[in-house]
């Protein structure tokens, strides 16, 4: 069936890693993000990877006024519309307690703006009958650490948001999967001490294909990241609020 | 983060580097990092010695930048960045019936560092080398970006291809590829049963690709012996390849000691029959035999290895068996030795081919090896050869000025293209390539 995608935040690695995967088997992408020149290369590389139709265009998470053109872009193409978010920002914990104001913009990446976007989108995908959602999060999202609490609310509110999302497109026919990633080797990680079991991007992307595929409401990738958490979750708070983990 | 500290090597690990390393993933990121904090670019250090390192200093590594930009077609010319590999683009594009003209020994090798080294294949007597089937380079330094082509920057060019990185950071370039029938080839292999034979299949071949293996542990009468593999891209259908292995640890010393080299030279020799054979196989089996093994290197050991690798006028051949014959009696050798036919095909002031017989053989790094290489690169400079520097790691600037004669011209336009240094790695530095005081 034909299926086109609408990837938030295409620049980043994990982004364009999917975008490829899905170009490949001659889906369509519309590669959504700021920095234009760069989407503009990779709708070329799409392309020439086989996907039907390749478009790079502008998205802000921060610009909702925009979203409404995106959607009817895609309405555009026929068969189901899918929809990728790879959007979030991180600023570190230390700049966030110095300017708690930042906490607006971190909120406004990682969970408020891709929302947004998906509520607009919702309609379409509703009236088409089925499509993927499908929502990057993050295992910092799983529970509030001191080292980075603020992302991983922001997070942890957009997995909650995927699920009641979940919830609504089911009915018609559609599905959302909650990705939630381990270490991934990105611009993000680089360089950043205490990485271990450093996933690639491509394998990710390989990981949500398949959970795609199969329907999967919530993954971890890697897939261990789901037994790391699983003891993190679990440690009693008044040991945890103690840790530094 | 911008910045990771790394330990690092090149694909020998007999040398090593301590960088700054980037890696952006935007052009936009790399423009910063030129304009900011610049260095040499590096791909997947697929180079054995330290052509990719610098000790203390920056690195920028460009494997994310990795897409196609545009194909064209009806004339076959391929816009790509440099950190694509050439086998991401052999196998993408050879159902399409293109491949790159020319294609290393390995598919990890990035197209900026094809051109950096200007590297050479199985066709080399044919098509010539890498840098010759470029129809522009993009370079960026921390004035701007600049597209060159060989007809209207030829200095810059020929410095650029084959120049190891020094005349600024290769972004981007437009590969004419070549058609070719399918994804699968056709190879026949046939024995040789010693120098003279082996030496008169490579003469004799008429094929797109050709390649020898030899036996560099062989002696006497068997001196030379080894497989001449010929080849040719068709159109059919083989099973794919299952997944990759890789190599989970350095291996002990022994592993690749003398008698097992020698057991095992002698069992991969004998496996093809006397009469000869012809096998159809994935095209990427034949043109990256050892990429099925990731992180072969590992084999050696901790300590690494050294390839040596030279090419000698056609004439030199007496004197290349010569060389063979040190590399025999030192039994030293690995199962890795391959001999070729090269035509007259380079691009660049620096690069590696002239028409004679290449000879590559891997070391292990212990014993007396780097002294065998020593005397090997005599042995090369006197019979009028080179040595390749995408492999080496122990050669000397005196040598060096002497095998490449166009080294001044080379370093006038490096001088030229980056005036303050800010590209040099180890190997321009141990090489003294760019003149001055060393």
């Amino acid at each position: 069936m034909t299926e086109t995608w609408i990837i938030l935040g295409a620049t980043s690695s994990m982004a364009r890693a999917l975008a490829r995967a899905v170009a490949a088997r001659g889906d369509g992408v519309l590669l959504a993000g700021r920095d234009m020149e760069d989407l503009k290369a990779l709708a070329a590389d799409c392309a020439l990877r086989g996907a039907r139709v390749a478009e790079a265009i502008a998205f802000d998470a921060r610009k909702p006024n925009g979203f409404k053109k995106i959607v009817d872009r895609a309405a555009r193409e026929e068969g189901m519309i899918s929809a990728a978010v790879f959007v979030g920002s991180m600023p570190p914990q230390s700049e966030i307690d110095a300017d708690p104001a930042l906490i607006e913009g971190t909120v406004n990446d990682s969970f408020s703006g891709p929302a947004m976007f998906l509520q607009t989108l919702a309609p379409l995908m509703e009236e088409r009958g089925g499509g993927t959602v499908v929502g990057v999060g993050s295992v910092a999202g799983d529970r509030g650490r001191i080292g980075n609490y603020v992302y991983g609310a922001a997070k942890a509110g957009f997995h909650t948001y995927l699920s009641g999302l979940r919830n609504r497109l089911t009915r018609s026919g559609g599905h959302v999967v909650t990705v939630k990633p381990g270490f991934v080797d990105t611009a993000m990680t680089w360089g950043i001490e205490g990485m271990f079991l450093v996933a690639p991007p491509s394998k990710v992307a390989e990981d949500i294909l398949k959970a795609v595929e199969k329907k999967k409401n919530v993954i971890y990738t890697p897939f261990f990241w789901r037994y790391i958490m699983l003891i993190i979750r679990h440690i009693p708070e008044p040991i945890f609020k103690k840790m530094s983990i | 983060m911008t910045w990771k500290r790394i330990e690092y090597t090149g694909w020998g690990r007999a040398l090593t580097a301590e960088s700054e390393i980037a890696r952006p993933e935007r052009l936009s990121s790399l423009t910063k990092l030129l304009a900011e904090a610049p260095g040499p670019a590096i791909g997947n250090c697929r180079s054995y010695g330290d052509a990719c390192l610098n000790d203390g200093g920056r690195a920028l590594q460009m494997t994310r930048l990795d897409r196609y930009l545009a194909f064209d077609p009806e004339t076959g010319i391929l816009h790509v960045e440099a950190g694509a590999t050439i086998g991401d683009i052999a196998r993408d594009f050879a159902p399409r019936e293109w491949l790159p003209a020319v294609m290393p020994g390995t598919g990890f090798a990035t197209v900026g560092g094809c051109i950096a080294n200007d590297v050479h294949g199985k066709n080399h007597h044919i098509h010539g080398s890498f840098g010759q089937h470029l129809a522009s380079i993009t370079l960026m330094t921390p004035k701007g970006k600049k597209k060159i082509t060989p007809e209207r920057n030829a200095a810059l060019f020929k410095a650029t291809v084959g120049g190891m990185g020094q005349t600024g950071v290769i972004t981007s370039a437009e590969l004419k590829m070549m058609a070719c029938k399918g994804d699968i080839i056709t190879v026949t292999e046939r024995r040789a049963e010693d120098w003279d034979e082996h030496l008169t299949l490579l003469d004799n071949s008429r094929a797109t690709y050709t390649v020898g293996w030899i036996d560099a542990t062989a002696k006497g009468a068997a001196l030379g012996r080894g497989i001449v593999e010929e080849a040719e891209t068709g159109l059919g259908l083989v099973p794919p390849r299952k997944k990759a292995k890789s190599v989970p640890f350095d291996a002990p010393g022994f592993a690749l000691s003398s008698p097992v080299v020698k057991l095992f030279n002698t069992a991969y020799y004998r496996r093809v029959p006397d009469r000869g054979r012809t096998l159809v196989k994935p095209i990427t089996d034949f043109f990256f035999p050892l990429d099925r093994i990731h992180d072969w290197n590992r084999l050696y050991g901790k300590a690494g290895f050294h390839q040596f690798q030279c090419v000698v006028p056609l004439a030199s051949a007496p004197e290349l068996k010569e060389m063979l014959e040190l590399i025999a009696k030192a039994g030293l050798a690995s199962p890795l030795a391959v001999l070729k036919r090269m035509g007259k095909g380079r691009a660049g002031y620096m690069s590696f081919p002239m028409e004679g017989y290449t000879l590559a053989v891997d070391f292990p790094n212990r014993g007396r090896a780097a002294q065998v290489i020593a005397e090997l690169e005599k042995m090369c400079a006197a019979a009028g050869g080179r040595v390749y520097l995408a492999k080496d790691s122990l050669a000397t600037a005196a040598s060096v000025a002497k095998m490449y004669p166009e080294l001044p011209d080379y370093a006038a336009a490096v001088a030229k293209a980056d005036p303050e240094g800010i590209f040099t790695t180890d190997l321009v530095r141990r090489l003294n390539l760019r003149g001055g005081a060393a």
